[in-house]
C-alpha cells in the first residue's frame, strides 16, 4: 500500500518547525509503523536528504522510548499499544497521516519527533521509591502480601514512562504517570512508611515541572499503552489530601540540584545570539 | 600468557566470605572523595551506581537512552532465578551452582558461579523491599515457576514483565541517589572511548547525543555495564540501540575480550516477516512450561495446524528428550528447531518456523489461568503477527538473544586493565558457553548490588594512582581519536545508510557463524567481513553534521565497531575445535547429534588481545579448573 506522511520537522529546540510531506510507496502490512519510517529514512539517506528523527529502542512496547502523535492520537489508533507495536495492517492504502511530537511545555522538542521527557525522571526522584539500601532487606517471605494487593501493585507498576498520557491531556497533566507510581508503592506494605511524604513530593515536583492540573477528562487512560487505570489518580488525590491534612507538607525535602535536562544542554551549548 | 583470575583459596563455600573479609575498606569519610564512572543503567549498571552512591562515593552514571529506565533489561520477560528453595522441591545453593555450570556446558569459572548462587537469595530480598511486585500465591508468599534447564521451580517473576519491574526497582533506587546528590546522571550521552593512564582505566570520552559535543570525564575507577553485543548479527532480540561500542573501545585499549563466540540463540522468537525487519521479538521461554513444540511429521505438509491430527505431529523435543521435554535448554532446543526445518518440516513463510501449541494447556487449565500466566505475551504475539494464539498455535523460530562472551574479568569483576570493572551481560563471567533462562537478571543484579560495591571499594582503598584532571595529555589524545573517527564517518559520502550495511554484516554472521558453524563457513566469514568493512568505509553516507542530534552518525559509529567485533567472533569460533553450549561446530558432534566437548584441549577461557584492525588478535588462556563438579557429557534425555 501507499502511505502519505505529513511529518513535523524541527532541527532543534529553537527552530520553530514545520510540516513536510513524504510518500512511502511500498508499505507491507506486516511492517511495524517504525519499520515503515525506517524504510522512508533509508530512502531519504540514499537521496542525501535529512532522515526523520524519532526515538525508539526495544521496539517491543516495553521500554517506553517511542511515541508520537498519529493524526492527533498518541501512539496512533491502536488501543493499549505503543507506536512500535502498531503494525501497518491497521492502516489502508492511500491513508494520509500526520505525525507530530508529544506537545507539552514540560516536554521540549529536541528534534523532529523527539522530545525531552526528563521531567518524568525528576518526578520519580522526588519520591517514587522506597528508601532501602542494598543489603539491608529482610527475608523476602517475612512479610506476606495478599495476592490481590500484589496484582494491583503490578497493574500500576506496568507504566512504561512514555508520556502519552501527558501528550493526550488537554491540561498536559502528568497525573496518570505520577498516580501510577504512587498507587504501585501504596498497594504494598513496603511502600507505607514513606507514603504520605511521597504523595506530596511527587505531586509538587510535577507542578514545578510545568505539568498541568488533572480535571479527570480521561484521555490519558484511553491512550495509555500499559493500560493504567484512572483509579490511580483518585488514589493519588486521596493520599495527597490525607498527607496535607496530616501536616506532612512541611517534612518533604526539596530536591538537590539535578543534572541539566537534554533541552537545557542544548541551550547551554548554543546560547541565543545577541541582536547586533 | 596464562591469565590469573585471582580466585581466593579455600573451599568453594567459603571463598566469597573469605574474600569479603580480605577486601580493603575505604574510610567512610573519604568515600565522597573517590569518583566512580558507571556506564550503563541496566540491572548491572543501575544497581551498581545506586549501591555505590548509597555507600557515599561520587558516581557519574551514563546511558544513551533518554532515561536510565529504558536500558534493555526492561525487556526481560520470564523471570529471575534464586536459590530460595521456597517450593521444598530440593533446591539449594549447591544445586543452582551445579545447574548453572552444567547449563553452561562446563565452560564457566566455578568460583564465580558459586558466588552467584550464594547471593541469589539476597537479590530477591532486596527487590521485594524495593517494592518489586513479584507474583504471589493466594497465601501471600512469593510464587515460582520453572524454567529451561532446571528440574526445580526457582524462578521468581512479575507477570511477563520481570525485567521491567526489576529494572524499575534499580532505577528508583538510582533516582533516590540522584536526588541525594551522590549520583550524577547523564542521559542521551554515549561513551566513545576509554581513557587509560599508566595502564589504569581513568575515564571516558563521551558524545552528548543532543548537542554532539565531545567531552571527557576522569575518575578513579570505571565500571562498564553496557549490555550484550547480540546486534552484531543485526537481527536479534536486543533493542535497536544495543551496541558493543563501550566494550569494544575498552578492548582496543587493552582489555581482553573473552569467549566472543559464545552466543545464545533463543528457541522461541517470532519468525522474521520480511526484509524490512528491524529486530526480532522474543516470546518468553516460560511459555514452554505449558506450550508443546511440534512440526508435522511429513516434510511439506501444508495443512493448517488445527487440521493436522495428533498422529501426524512430531513433538520432537518430548520425543528426543523425555526427561526435560519442552524444557530442554536453549541451545539444544534451538538446534533441534533448525534440524527439523532443515528437513523441510518447518512451518510458515519460508518454512522457517515450528509450532508452540497451547491447545492442551487451555484444556487442562482453562483460559483464565492461562491468560493470567501469559496474557501479555499472547497479546504481544497477536499484535505483531495478527494471529491469536488462543485459536492457532504460535509460530516460533530461534533468534540471537544473549551473548555469554564479553570482557574478561577476574573474580573481583575487574578486567586485566586495573580500574576497569565490567558487570552484567558485558562481562563473560558466569554463564560459560550457554546461559540458563532467568540467570542473566540474577547475574546483573548480583554484580550490581552485591559484588561491585565491595570490589570497587577494595581497588580504591589500595590506591596507588595519582589525581588527574581532563588537562592530561591522555585525555586530549582520546578526544582527538574520537573526533577523527567522527570526521572519517561523516566524510565518506557514499549512498548507503549504516543500517543497510549492518544488515549485510548480519547476514554473513547468521549464515557463517550462527547456529551451526564449520571450519569452512568461518574461514569464509573471515575472508568476506574485511571486504565488507572496506565497502562500509566507501559506501556509507551520514547526513547532517557531528554537532547536532544525529541518529545516522550514532548508528554509523556503532556499526563500525560491530564490523571489527564480528571478525573477532569468527576467530574465536574457528580456534575452538569443539562444540559446547551455544557454540556448535558441525565437525564436533556425538553420534546422536549433540555437542561434543573436548575437555582435554579446550577447558579454558579464550581471552583475546587486540593487535590492530585487520591484524590477527592474540589468544591468551585462562585454564578452567573443576574441583567441585565432575565434568560430564551434558544430558537432558
Ligand atoms: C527480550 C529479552 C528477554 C530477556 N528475558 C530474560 C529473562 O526472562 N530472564 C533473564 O534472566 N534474562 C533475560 N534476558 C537477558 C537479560 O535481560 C539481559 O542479559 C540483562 O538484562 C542485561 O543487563 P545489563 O545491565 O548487563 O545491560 P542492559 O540492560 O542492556 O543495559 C545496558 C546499558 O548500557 C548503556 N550503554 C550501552 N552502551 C553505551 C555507551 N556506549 N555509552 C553509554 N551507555 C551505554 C545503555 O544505555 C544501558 O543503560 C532477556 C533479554 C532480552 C533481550
Ligand atoms: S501512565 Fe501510561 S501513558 Fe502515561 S507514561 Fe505511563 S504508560 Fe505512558
Ligand atoms: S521502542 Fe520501546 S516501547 Fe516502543
Amino acid at each position: 500500500m501507499r502511505i502519505t506522511l505529513d511529518i513535523w520537522r524541527q532541527k532543534n529546540p529553537r527552530d520553530p518547525g514545520r510540516f513536510e510531506r513524504f510518500e512511502v510507496p511500498n508499505v507491507n502490512e506486516h511492517m511495524s509503523f517504525l519499520e515503515m519510517l525506517d524504510v522512508l529514512n533509508q530512502q531519504l539517506v540514499s537521496e542525501g536528504k535529512e532522515p526523520v528523527a524519532f526515538d525508539s529502542d526495544c521496539r517491543e512496547g516495553i521500554c517506553g522510548m517511542c511515541g508520537f502523535l498519529i493524526n492527533g492520537e498518541a501512539h496512533g489508533p491502536l488501543r493499549n499499544a505503543t507506536v512500535c507495536q502498531t503494525h501497518m495492517r491497521h492502516f489502508k492504502d492511500g491513508d494520509v497521516l500526520r505525525l507530530e511530537p508529544w506537545r507539552a511545555s514540560a516536554f521540549p522538542v529536541l528534534r523532529d519527533l523527539i522530545v525531552d521527557r526528563s521531567a518524568l525522571d525528576r518526578i520519580i526522584a522526588a519520591g517514587g521509591y522506597t528508601s532501602t539500601r542494598a543489603g539491608s532487606a529482610a527475608e523476602a517471605n517475612q512479610i506476606l502480601i495478599p495476592k490481590p494487593s500484589a496484582d494491583k501493585a503490578m497493574e500500576a507498576a506496568a507504566c512504561i514512562g512514555c508520556g502519552a498520557c501527558v501528550a493526550s491531556c488537554p491540561n498536559a497533566a502528568a497525573a496518570l504517570f505520577t498516580g501510577a507510581k504512587i498507587a504501585h508503592l501504596g498497594h504494598l506494605p513496603q511502600g507505607q512508611p514513606e507514603r504520605m511524604g511521597r504523595a506530596i513530593a511527587m505531586t509538587s515536583q510535577a507542578h514545578a515541572e510545568g505539568f498541568g492540573h488533572c480535571t479527570t477528562i480521561g484521555e490519558c487512560e484511553a491512550v495509555c499503552p500499559a493500560g493504567i487505570k484512572l483509579e490511580v489518580i483518585s488514589r493519588m488525590n486521596k493520599d495527597f489530601i490525607k498527607a496535607t491534612l496530616g501536616g506532612y507538607a512541611n517534612e518533604v525535602q526539596t530536591l538537590a540540584a539535578l543534572p541539566p535536562s537534554a533541552a537545557m544542554r542544548f541551550f547551554e551549548a548554543e546560547p541565543p545570539k545577541k541582536e547586533p | 600468557m596464562p591469565l590469573d583470575a585471582h580466585i581466593p583459596s579455600g573451599p568453594i563455600e567459603q571463598k566469597w566470605q573469605k574474600q569479603k573479609f580480605d577486601l580493603k575498606l575505604v574510610n567512610p569519610a573519604n568515600k565522597r572523595k573517590y569518583r566512580v564512572i558507571v556506564v550503563g543503567t541496566g540491572l548491572a549498571g543501575g544497581a551498581a551506581a545506586a549501591s555505590l552512591g548509597e555507600l557515599g562515593y561520587e558516581v557519574l552514571n551514563f546511558c544513551f537512552q533518554d532515561t536510565p529506565r529504558r536500558a534493555h533489561s526492561i525487556a526481560a520477560q520470564g523471570g529471575i532465578n534464586a536459590a530460595k528453595s521456597y517450593q521444598n522441591d530440593g533446591d539449594s545453593v549447591q544445586r543452582l551452582f551445579y545447574d548453572t555450570i552444567k547449563g553452561g556446558d562446563f565452560r564457566a569459572r566455578e568460583a564465580n558461579v558459586y558466588r552467584l548462587a550464594e547471593v541469589s537469595a539476597n537479590i530477591i530480598d532486596q527487590c521485594v523491599a524495593q517494592g518489586v511486585p513479584f507474583a504471589r500465591e493466594y497465601g501471600g508468599a512469593l510464587a515460582n515457576r520453572s524454567f529451561g534447564g532446571a528440574l526445580v521451580s526457582r524462578t521468581f517473576y512479575a507477570r511477563g514483565q520481570t525485567g521491567q519491574q526489576l529494572l524499575l526497582g534499580a532505577y528508583q533506587a538510582l533516582q533516590r541517589q540522584v536526588a541525594a546528590g551522590t549520583v550524577k546522571q547523564f542521559v542521551r550521552t554515549e561513551m566513545m572511548e576509554l581513557i587509560v593512564v599508566d595502564g589504569r582505566a581513568r575515564g571516558i570520552v563521551v558524545r552528548d547525543l543532543v548537542t554532539g559535543k565531545i567531552s571527557s570525564y576522569v575518575a578513579d575507577a570505571v565500571v562498564l555495564a553496557t549490555g550484550g553485543y547480540g546486534n552484531v548479527f543485526y537481527l536479534s532480540t536486543n533493542a535497536k540501540g544495543s551496541n558493543a561500542t563501550a566494550i569494544w573501545r575498552a578492548h582496543r585499549k587493552g582489555a581482553f575480550f573473552a569467549n566472543p563466540c559464545y552466543t545464545q540463540i533463543h528457541p522461541t522468537c517470532i519468525p522474521k516477516s520480511g526484509e524490512y525487519q528491524s529486530k526480532l521479538t522474543l516470546m518468553s521461554e516460560s511459555l514452554r512450561n505449558d506450550g508443546r513444540v511440534w512440526v508435522p511429521k511429513a516434510a511439506g505438509d501444508k495443512r493448517p495446524p488445527n487440521e493436522i491430527p495428533e498422529s501426524d505431529r512430531d513433538y520432537y523435543l518430548e520425543r528426543i528428550y523425555p526427561t526435560y521435554g519442552n524444557l530442554a535448554p536453549r541451545d539444544i532446543s534451538s538446534r533441534q528447531a533448525k534440524n527439523v526445518c532443515d528437513q523441510g518440516r518447518g512451518v510458515g513463510p519460508g518454512g522457517l518456523g515450528v509450532y508452540l501449541d497451547f491447545r492442551d494447556a487451555f484444556k487442562r487449565l482453562g483460559r483464565k489461568v492461562m491468560d493470567e500466566r501469559y496474557g501479555n505475551l499472547f497479546e504481544m504475539y497477536e499484535r505483531i503477527t495478527g494471529e491469536d494464539p488462543h485459536d492457532v498455535p504460535m509460530r516460533i523460530y530461534p533468534a540471537v538473544h544473549y551473548t555469554m562472551g564479553g570482557l574478561w574479568v577476574d573474580y573481583n569483576l575487574m578486567s586485566n586493565l586495573p580500574g576497569l570493572f565490567v558487570g552484567g551481560e558485558a562481562n563473560f563471567s558466569d554463564h560459560g558457553a550457554n546461559r540458563l533462562g532467568a540467570s542473566a537478571l540474577m547475574q546483573g543484579l548480583a554484580d550490581g548490588y552485591f559484588v561491585l560495591p565491595y570490589t570497587v571499594g577494595d581497588y580504591l582503598a589500595r590506591g596507588g594512582f595519582a589525581k588527574m584532571d581532563t588537562s592530561h595529555p591522555a585525555v586530549k589524545d582520546a578526544e582527538r581519536e574520537v573526533n577523527e573517527r567522527t570526521k572519517r564517518l561523516m566524510s565518506i559520502g557514499g549512498k548507503k545508510s549504516a543500517d543497510q550495511l549492518h544488515r549485510e554484516l548480519g547476514e554473513i554472521m547468521w549464515n557463517d557463524c550462527g547456529m551451526a558453524r564449520t571450519k569452512e563457513s568461518l574461514t569464509h566469514a573471515l575472508s568476506v567481513i574485511p571486504e565488507l568493512r572496506e565497502r562500509f568505509y566507501k559506501e556509507l553516507r551520514v547526513t547532517g553534521s557531528g554537532a547536532e542530534l544525529n541518529q545516522q552518525l550514532e548508528q554509523a559509529g556503532r556499526v563500525a565497531d560491530f564490523f571489527e567485533l564480528a571478525e573477532l567472533l569468527c576467530y574465536d569460533a574457528l580456534q575452538r575445535n569443539e562444540s559446547c553450549g551455544g557454540h556448535f561446530r558441525v565437525e564436533y558432534q556425538t553420534s546422536d547429534g549433540e555437542a561434543q566437548r573436548n575437555d582435554d584441549e579446550y577447558a579454558y577461557v579464550a581471552a583475546w588481545e587486540f593487535k590492530g584492525v585487520g591484524t590477527t588478535p592474540v589468544l591468551n588462556k585462562e585454564p578452567l579448573v573443576f574441583e567441585n563438579i565432575h565434568l560430564a557429557q551434558r544430558s537432558y534425555k
